[in-house]
C-alpha cells in the first residue's frame, strides 16, 4: 500500500568540508578547506533531489546543468562529470574554491529550504581536483578559422574569453601588463583561499589550446587597442582589464610608513610572495596592531594574510554592522575563527604618525545607521563627538577598487561611463567595431563567475562578428 | 627574456644596459619609465628610460648598485637576458619650445636627463645644463652633455669637481632668464632646486621616482602629495610640478623599507650572490 512505502529521507545536513584547525592555520599559506575525498563527495552528492525542474541552474552565472554533473558523481563517473562542467565553464579548480555560491545557484536549492543546500561549490572543486591529478585533457579545437582575437588583460574574464575562442578555431594573444598571467587570481586572492598553483595549472590548460600569452604589456601604452586592429592584424579585441584601481579614505596621514592599500598589501603578499621575504625579493612589514579598515573579501583576505605574516592582534573596522558587510559569510567565519577581531560601526577619521614617519595610532569615529541608500544598505551616519584612538602600526584600507583607466584614457571613441567602467551592449560589445569588453572593467568590482560569464558572453559575439565578418 | 646587447660602467657601481626590447623601443618617449623584473623570485624595479632605438628595437637605461636587485643586476654580461620588462610606463614629458630650459641632472639620473636635453634641443630651446653627483668620479655624459647645451656647469656635493653644492644656482638664474627648469635626481637635490626657483616663479617640473611595484596605478605605493591632492607618480606622474610636490612626505616613504632592503643585499651578499663566494 502507498502509505507503507517508505519515504526517500533527505539528509538536512550537508557533508562538512575538512578544514585546517583555526590554531594551525593562522600561522601557515597552505590552503584551509582541505577539498572532500572521493566518498565524502558521493554522500553530498547522494544529497541532491535531482529536481526535473532545478532551481540552481538559473542561479548560476555561466548555466552549467548542475544536477547532471551530480548525478555523475554519484555514479563515480568523475571523469563525466568535470567534463560536463567544462562544458559551460573552463575554470571549475577556481569557482568551486571562490564562487559566492550562497548567493547562486546554492540559494535557489530546495533542500535550502529544509535544511543545508547541496553543496554544489565543493562538488565542483572536487572533481576539478580530481581531473588536475590525473591531467587535464584538452578538448577538440575546431579547425583554424584564419581568425586573430587580441585579449587584454588575463584574469577571470580574459582567461575564459581566450578559452572558448581558441576551442572555436581562432588565434589568441593575451596581453598581460603584469608579468604573470592570472589577475585578481594571483594578485587579489591569497594562497590559503586559492592554491596559486591551480590558477597555473588553468592558465596551462589555456596555453594547451594554443592561446599565446605576452606578459608584461600594458596596452595603451605599448600598443593602443586602433593598433592592435590596424598594425597588429588582429580581427577582434576583448578589453578584460578588471577593477585594480585602489580607493583610499581620504583623511589626513594616510601617506604615513605602515598604511597599504589593500591592493599594495595583497599584491606584495601574493604575487611578489613577500610572505617569504628574504627568499623573495619583495619586502613587507606587518606590525604587532593591524587594523583593516572595510568589511569586503578583499578586508577579510588582508586580515586573515596579516595574522598569518606574524601580527599580534587583527581588527578589521567596518562603517556599518555585521548584517551589511559585503564579504561571504563563510570567510567573515573562517576569519573570526582565526582570530580575528570586528570592529563594527567605526570609521577612521585620521592618523597620527611617531618621530620616523611611521603610524602609531587611529583616529575613529562611531557610526550609527540612518535609512537604506542607493546601495539598499543602511547609510553609516557619523556620530557627533564620539571620536576614540585605536594603537595600530599597521592600517589596510580595504574599501573598494575603481576600474583600471589606462585604455579608456588611450582608446579614442571608446564610450565610457562617468564611473570610468567601458560601456557595452548585452552581448559586451563596446562602441567601437569589433572591441568587446568584459568583466569589473564594465561592472565595476564583482566577482570572478560574473567576470568568468561576461568573457563567455563576449566570445560568442565576438566569434560570431568574425564568422560574419569578410 | 629581454637581452642585452651592450653594457657600460659608466662610473663606480653605475652601469648602463642597452636592451633588446622592440615593442617598447618603439613606443617610448623622454621622461617614461619601466618596470624590470630579474625572475621568479624578484623584485619589480622602476628604471627611467635613458634612450631608445626605434630602429635597432633597442632600450636604454642606466641604474646605481645600491641594493640586492642593482646588484645582480650589475653582475649580467651582454647576451645575458632579463626575465621580464614592462613598459614604457608613465606620461611621457612635455617637450616643447619653452624658450630658454635650465636642466640638472643628480646622480643616476644624469642619463635620463641627457635624452630629455636631445629632445629640447630638437624641439628649439637653449638649454643651459648643470650635471651633479656626490663626488667627481661618480659623474659621467659630461662630454655629451656638453656638447648639447649651450651653457654647462658641473656641480658636486664636496666641490671635487666645479661648484660645491647648488648654491650657485641663484646667481645663476639672476644673471639669465629661464623659463623653466626641470630637475631629475635625488630627492634632496630636487627638493633644493624647487626652493631656489620658487621665489623666481620659473615653473620647475621634477621626476619622482618613489618606490613602485607595479607601476601602473594598482598598488599606490608611490603616492604623493602634490598640490594637496594625493598623486600616484606612476600612472599621474613620473614628472610633476615641482612647486607643489610635498618632499618630505615622499622623503619618508622612500624611507619606508630601507632596513628590510639592507637585510635582502647583505644577506644575499653574505651567501655569496655577489660571486665573492662568502668572503
Amino acid at each position: 500500500m502507498a502509505e507503507d512505502k517508505p519515504k526517500p529521507k533527505v539528509k538536512k545536513k550537508a557533508v562538512p568540508m575538512p578544514k585546517q584547525k583555526p590554531e594551525v592555520r593562522r600561522h601557515n599559506f597552505n590552503e584551509v578547506a582541505l577539498g572532500y575525498t572521493e566518498e565524502q563527495a558521493i554522500e553530498e552528492a547522494n544529497r541532491c533531489l535531482q529536481c526535473p525542474k532545478p532551481q540552481c541552474v538559473p542561479g548560476c552565472p555561466v548555466e552549467i546543468d548542475i544536477p547532471a554533473f551530480i548525478k555523475l558523481i554519484r555514479e563515480g563517473r568523475f571523469d563525466e562529470a568535470v567534463k560536463k562542467i567544462k562544458e559551460k565553464n573552463s575554470l571549475p579548480a577556481i569557482c568551486g574554491r571562490v564562487c559566492p555560491q550562497e548567493e547562486q545557484c546554492q540559494m535557489n536549492c530546495v533542500l535550502g529550504k529544509v535544511g543545508d543546500p547541496v553543496n554544489i561549490g565543493r562538488l565542483e572543486r572536487f572533481v576539478a581536483d580530481w581531473e588536475r591529478q590525473r591531467g587535464v585533457t584538452v578538448p577538440e579545437k575546431a579547425p583554424p578559422t584564419g581568425k586573430k582575437v587580441a585579449i587584454i588583460g588575463a584574469g577571470p574574464a580574459g582567461l575564459t574569453a581566450a578559452a572558448d575562442l581558441a576551442k572555436l578555431g581562432h588565434e589568441v594573444v593575451i596581453f598581460e601588463a603584469l608579468h604573470l598571467p592570472g589577475g585578481v587570481l594571483v594578485y587579489g586572492i591569497p594562497e590559503f583561499r586559492l592554491p596559486k598553483s591551480i590558477v597555473q595549472a588553468e592558465v596551462d590548460y589555456i596555453k594547451k589550446l594554443g592561446v599565446k600569452l605576452r606578459l608584461g604589456y600594458l596596452i595603451g601604452r605599448i600598443h593602443t587597442i586602433p593598433e592592435l586592429l590596424k598594425k597588429e592584424g588582429f580581427d577582434a579585441v576583448f578589453i578584460g582589464t578588471g577593477a585594480g584601481l585602489p580607493q583610499f579614505l581620504g583623511v589626513p596621514g594616510e601617506n604615513l610608513g605602515g598604511i597599504y592599500s589593500a591592493n599594495e598589501f595583497l599584491i606584495r603578499v601574493n604575487l611578489m610572495k613577500s610572505y617569504a621575504f628574504p627568499v623573495y625579493d619583495t619586502p613587507i612589514r606587518i606590525g604587532k596592531h593591524v587594523a583593516v579598515i572595510g568589511g569586503g573579501n578583499v578586508a577579510m583576505d588582508s586580515a586573515r594574510s596579516a595574522l598569518r605574516l606574524g601580527a599580534e592582534e587583527v581588527c578589521i573596522v567596518y562603517r556599518r554592522s555585521r548584517e551589511e558587510m559585503p564579504a561571504r559569510k563563510e570567510e567573515i567565519e573562517n576569519a573570526e575563527e582565526e582570530g580575528i577581531i570586528c570592529k563594527f560601526l567605526a570609521n577612521p577619521t585620521r592618523f597620527i604618525g611617531d618621530e620616523k614617519g611611521w603610524v602609531k595610532q587611529m583616529e575613529c569615529i562611531c557610526m550609527e545607521l540612518g535609512p537604506p541608500d542607493e546601495s539598499g544598505r543602511r547609510r553609516p551616519v557619523p556620530i557627533k563627538g564620539s571620536e576614540f584612538i585605536m594603537n595600530v602600526d599597521t592600517v589596510i584600507v580595504a574599501i573598494g577598487r575603481t576600474p583600471n583607466p589606462i585604455i579608456q584614457r588611450t582608446t579614442e571613441g571608446l564610450a565610457v561611463t562617468k564611473w570610468g567602467t567601458i560601456v557595452v551592449d548585452e552581448n559586451g560589445k563596446t562602441s567601437l567595431e569589433g572591441v568587446y569588453a568584459g568583466g569589473d572593467i564594465v561592472t565595476g568590482e564583482a566577482t570572478v563567475i560574473s567576470a568568468m560569464g561576461a568573457g563567455k558572453k563576449a566570445a560568442r559575439a565576438i566569434h560570431q562578428y568574425l564568422m560574419n565578418k569578410k | 627574456m629581454y637581452e642585452i646587447v651592450a653594457k657600460k660602467e659608466l662610473a663606480p657601481k653605475i652601469k648602463l644596459f642597452e636592451v633588446k626590447a622592440s615593442d617598447i623601443a618603439g613606443k617610448a618617449q623622454p621622461g617614461q619609465f619601466i618596470i624590470l623584473i630579474l625572475g621568479e623570485k624578484g623584485e619589480r624595479i622602476p628604471l627611467t628610460i635613458a634612450g631608445y632605438d626605434r630602429k635597432k628595437g633597442t632600450i636604454t637605461f642606466v641604474f646605481n648598485e645600491v641594493g640586492k636587485t642593482t646588484k645582480q643586476l650589475g653582475l649580467l654580461k651582454e647576451g645575458d637576458s632579463v626575465a621580464n620588462i614592462t613598459g614604457p610606463l608613465g606620461n611621457p614629458s612635455e617637450i616643447r619650445n619653452f624658450g630658454n630650459v635650465l636642466c640638472i641632472g643628480g646622480g643616476v639620473m644624469i642619463a635620463p636627463m641627457l635624452l630629455q636635453v636631445k629632445a629640447l634641443r630638437e624641439a628649439g630651446n637653449t638649454v643651459t645644463t648643470i650635471i651633479g653627483a656626490r663626488i667627481k668620479d661618480l659623474l659621467f655624459f659630461e662630454e655629451e652633455m656638453k656638447a648639447l647645451s649651450h651653457k654647462f656647469y658641473v656641480a658636486t656635493d664636496d666641490g671635487s669637481k666645479g661648484y660645491k653644492g647648488l648654491g650657485f644656482l641663484k646667481e645663476l638664474i639672476e644673471e639669465d632668464k629661464f623659463d623653466r627648469c626641470i630637475a631629475m635626481g635625488p630627492v634632496v637635490m630636487m627638493k633644493t632646486v624647487c626652493e631656489i626657483t620658487k621665489p623666481f616663479g620659473i615653473p620647475t617640473i621634477v621626476t619622482l621616482t618613489p618606490i613602485m611595484v607595479d607601476g601602473m596605478g594598482m598598488c599606490g605605493v608611490c603616492r604623493v602629495t602634490v598640490g594637496g591632492k594625493m598623486k600616484f607618480a606612476c600612472v599621474d606622474g613620473p614628472e610633476f610640478d615641482g612647486h607643489l610636490v610635498d618632499f618630505d612626505g615622499l622623503i619618508n616613504r622612500q624611507r619606508m623599507f630601507l632596513p628590510e632592503e639592507r637585510l635582502s643585499s647583505l644577506l644575499w651578499e653574505k651567501l655569496g650572490g655577489c660571486g665573492c663566494g662568502g668572503r
